[in-house]
């Protein structure tokens, strides 16, 4: 049984899912690959190019989903396509059922048989639910949870947060009216 | 009025399951217990709130600690909440006589006559263990919470 006690987020290390700017500040992104406001969030990192760590926060309590999408984009990394994967999977959260995966397992070029048998890998599970916890553990309330060196964010992260770590250069999005 | 806290009495108090048998101060004897106590049913922070207990449910349960979610909402309407938040946490309604337990216990918010967001560990032995109250109802606890709160009660 792990410790659910208040912990920060595990530092990055190789076996989490990174990119954007290595020189950028490093922002610990806990999502789900069915929530809505991770799928903007997900779109205003991108565009900011920051350098994100992905990290799972797949509720069972909240979409059926959630758990076997998250295993799916873990399988998918298995064969080195887990960005390509989870850009498609925010891209239409409309289609998430097993056939669309499949399809989009398909579109990326992926082996589909081995990717059907490694999104089913307990292994796969423990990871996608590691990450959920861990992000439990430091305090997670809600998707998205951003983790930038303070406090975590909770919610879709503003220009004015990415300007704060140094990604205002690059951020071009609307305030909210 | 503030939160009990830590080394407190729980005082006499009567809940509703949600098939309507009273909950009260004596099913509390014997075990570890936490009382979390919400706003509404239905509410944005409220769902969030139990759909991230949900996914800790075992582990409370290994550290011996049954958890209750307790609001002023009627029965109906807690079970209906619960259903569509996904979580299997059963509910205590908090209805009748309006906030009685909540204002027992200390959580009562005065400005929107609702319970507060606030958690309460209570030991074999009837008394508060551990508790926690938000400044205001829109302040939601994280689950690891609870886990620092059992770890200072045992």
């Amino acid at each position: 049984m792990e410790d659910l006690r208040t912990a920060p987020p595990p530092p990055i290390c190789d076996a989490d899912h990174v990119r954007g700017d290595a020189a950028g500040t490093a922002i610990v992104f806990y999502a789900d690959f069915t929530c809505p406001r991770c799928a903007l969030a997900h779109e205003r990192l991108t565009q900011a190019g920051a350098h994100v760590a992905f990290r799972h926060m797949a509720l069972r309590a909240k979409h059926e989903r959630a758990v076997p999408v998250a295993c799916a984009a873990e399988a998918a990394a298995a064969q080195g396509a887990f960005w390509p994967f989870a850009d498609a999977l925010y891209a239409d959260q409309g289609r998430l059922d097993d056939p669309h995966l499949w399809q989009r397992a398909r579109d990326l070029g992926l082996d589909v048989e081995r990717f059907d048998t490694d999104r089913r890998d307990p292994l796969v599970a423990a990871r996608v639910k590691r990450d959920t916890r861990a992000a439990l553990a430091a305090g997670a309330t809600t998707t998205p949870t951003l983790f930038a060196g303070k406090g975590p964010l909770s919610g879709v992260p503003h220009s004015d947060w990415l300007a704060q770590l140094g990604y205002d250069e690059r951020v071009r999005i609307p305030k909210p009216r | 009025m503030s939160i009990l806290p830590a080394g407190c009495d729980v005082p006499p108090f009567t809940l509703r399951r949600e098939d309507g048998a009273p909950f009260t101060r004596d099913d509390l004897a014997g075990r570890t217990t936490v009382l979390v106590f919400y706003p509404a049913a239905f509410s944005s922070v409220c769902t969030d709130q139990f759909q991230i207990y949900e996914e800790v449910l075992d582990d409370l349960s290994a550290q011996g600690a049954t958890l209750y979610g307790v609001s002023i909402d009627q029965t109906d309407s807690q079970v209906a909440f619960r259903e569509s938040v996904g979580t299997t946490i059963p509910m205590l309604s908090d209805a009748i006589p309006q906030a009685a337990a909540a204002k027992a216990f200390g959580v009562f918010f005065e400005p929107t006559g609702v319970a507060n967001r606030a958690l309460v560990i209570v030991g074999p032995d009837l008394k508060v263990q551990w508790s926690w109250e938000g400044e205001h109802p829109g302040i939601l606890p994280g689950a690891n919470l609870i886990f620092d709160g059992l770890a200072v009660a045992s």
